[in-house]
């Protein structure tokens, strides 16, 4: 445990060695907050609500959901870089440097949340609910974050070359929030969309964490499907699934990697 | 003296069993380095060197054979080899936003020195490498020599009993080469066992104790650089002489160096076993001299790698062209 500290150390001190990586990793989503709440705001109707409400959970959950991106990239990187046959050379735990990762990954996203949530309460987003609740919100939402983040080791393993990393996991992460309920009602969708819809873990996640800010959990929500219903309980078993999947599998894959 | 490294018909294959493009990276590779002493693995490219040194530090488990490093199974324990090795791996690996500075700070708290010793051990290391001055810089900004000697630095954390370096001055300029040999021969003055891998039979005559030539994933020669060169034939005096002058150059050298020499019309050559080096070039310029002949080029010629090939399997190794581009002393890939 102490050398996966060491390991996230490192990326923090890397963080701080070229600042421009934090700056970056953090405008993209305030960019998003910024375009969603004025340009597109104004086109989506939501009876009821402030737009920006609504808004604000579902880039949270498509933020902490790119973090598969970030650790498959850094991961990608150092084995590309001969980084991992060194660590891998090391008399340290086989899972010290992808913990170590995981929990670097974990730590960025609460600076990036910190400054979305003062960005969002800049452009009026204002929670209803109780501070326990809002706490309880975002707390999930760096669980799903760290849950989604093993998938990146997995990923940044398997792939071993950032360019590519960066390609397969935008292929898959991209759609996956957009065919959501993150940005706008699902009822405009397709039927058979509507369904796969309901049933994505961004989804889920989305209205958990609207319900946790005392909205109503789902918006646009056709069928009384379970995951519509119970958007919380759903999500945790989702969280449970990739944690219970992926780090097996992750720390598998570390043991015998070997770069191409 | 007993052995620190033995390796027992290690087989690799890569890219699974029955597949059209499996590599047989390893074939029933087996070699021993005694304690304290330096063994050179000398080969072309995808000869297997590099599969070599993962299987032995532990990154990487043959489908078969056998290995002990210090003693150790390198496959029933390879934690407890990782305890005792130093890797320097083919490309410098070490993290290239962080300084050099924080790089080995990083490394030491891994080898679990404390915050102290660590900092105390990163200051003599980059003392001892000449990078005290670049410490504070972030690898990016290093030249090659640079990181490698870091990476050098980074796999010394701890002594480790046994080294292995796989091609440590391969991209590096003349300079930077001697100045990695300097270092090199230090480490195995302080009693360390090494091995390294090489492309260059140079390199391996300056470091090695011992050379293991290896071609597709076996063994295919082995000894001192003396014998080995004994078996290449040693140096050759090469003469380029108009045609016409050809056959009594011939002659001379063969009653010089009481060997059959060869001709070589195309390029207008002629070329004889030269054991005598320097003074056989002597003589035979005097002798050419008297005979009132002036050849277009003369030149002794120590036996490249290529050479040791051609002798030892009767073939040219096929990646014959880069190991030729590669083995002139400038700055090669990377
Ligand atoms: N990860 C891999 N997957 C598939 N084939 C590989 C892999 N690594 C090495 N090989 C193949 O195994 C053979 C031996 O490779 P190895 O890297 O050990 O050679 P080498 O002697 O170190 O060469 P070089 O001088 O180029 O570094 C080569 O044919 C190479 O193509
Ligand atoms: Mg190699």
């Amino acid at each position: 445990m102490k050398d996966a500290l060491i390991i996230t150390k490192r990326q923090l001190l890397q963080l701080f060695r070229v600042p421009e990586v934090l700056i970056f990793s953090t405008i993209q989503p305030v960019m998003f907050v910024l375009l969603f709440r004025y340009v597109f705001g104004g086109a989506i109707n939501t009876p009821g609500v402030d737009y920006v409400q609504l808004l604000m959970p579902g880039i949270f959950v498509q933020t902490v959901a790119f973090t598969v991106a970030g650790t498959a990239l850094g991961l990608a990187e150092d084995m590309q870089k001969g980084l991992i046959d060194r660590f891998r050379s090391l008399p340290i735990a086989r899972s010290a440097v992808v913990v170590g990762r995981t929990l670097g990954d974990a730590t960025l996203n609460v600076v990036v949340l910190v400054v979305m949530a003062i960005t969002g309460l800049l452009v009026g987003w204002r929670p209803s609910s109780s501070i326990f609740e809002i706490l309880a919100g975002f707390l999930l939402l760096l669980i799903f974050g760290y849950a989604m983040s093993w998938m990146g080791v997995l990923v940044g393993l398997s792939v071993r070359d950032s360019r590519v990393a960066n390609s397969v996991v935008f292929l898959f992460v991209f759609p996956m929030t957009f065919l959501s309920n993150a940005f706008a009602p699902t009822t405009g969708m397709p039927r058979p969309l509507q369904y796969v819809a309901e049933w994505n873990p961004v989804s889920t996640m989305v209205a958990g964490v609207r319900d946790l800010f005392g909205l109503e959990p789902m918006f646009g929500a056709t069928a009384n499907s379970f995951p519509s219903q119970n958007p919380l309980v759903m999500s945790l078993v989702y969280i449970a699934l990739l944690m219970v999947i992926f780090i097996p599998l992750s720390v598998r894959k570390y043991k015998n990697v070997s770069p191409k | 003296m007993s052995a620190s490294i033995i390796a027992e018909n290690l087989v690799k294959t890569y890219g699974g069993g029955k597949d059209e493009n499996a590599v047989r990276a390893l074939d029933g590779l087996s070699l021993t380095v005694e304690e304290g002493t330096v063994l050179s693995l000398l080969g072309p490219n995808g000869s297997g060197k590099t599969t070599t040194v993962r299987v032995l530090s532990t990154l990487l488990r043959p489908d078969s054979g056998r290995a002990t490093v210090a003693g150790i199974d390198v496959l029933a324990h390879p934690q407890q080899v990782r305890e005792i090795i130093g890797l320097s791996g083919q490309y410098a690996a070490v993290d290239e936003t962080l300084t050099g500075w924080d790089n080995l700070i990083m490394f030491g708290r891994l080898y679990h020195l404390s915050g102290r010793g660590a900092k105390a051990r990163a200051d003599e290391l980059l003392e001892k490498f000449s990078l005290t001055d670049a410490a504070k810089r972030p690898i990016k900004t290093y030249s090659g020599g640079m990181r490698r000697r870091l990476d050098l630095a980074a796999s010394l954390i701890v002594k480790p009993k046994v080294l292995f370096l796989d091609e440590p001055t391969t991209g590096l300029d003349p300079r930077g080469r001697q100045e990695m040999w300097e270092v090199i021969n230090e480490l195995v003055k302080g009693g360390v066992t090494l091995l390294l891998t090489t492309q260059y039979l140079e390199e391996a005559d300056q470091l090695a104790d011992e050379i293991v030539v290896i071609d597709q994933g076996h063994v295919i020669a082995k000894g001192t650089a003396d014998s080995l060169k004994k078996d290449v034939g040693g140096e050759r005096l090469e003469i380029s002489v108009a045609a016409e002058q050809r056959s009594e150059v011939r002659r001379i050298v063969e009653r010089i160096t009481q060997s059959a020499a060869t001709e070589d019309a195309g390029v207008h050559k002629v070329s004889v076993a030269a054991p005598g080096g320097t003074s056989t070039l002597i003589e035979t310029l005097r002798e050419l001299d008297a005979a009132g002949i002036h050849p277009l080029d003369i030149a002794l010629k120590r036996p490249s790698l290529d050479d040791v090939f051609l002798a030892l399997t009767g073939h040219i190794a096929e990646e014959n062209l880069e190991t030729t581009a590669n083995a002139k002393p400038k700055r090669g890939k990377r």
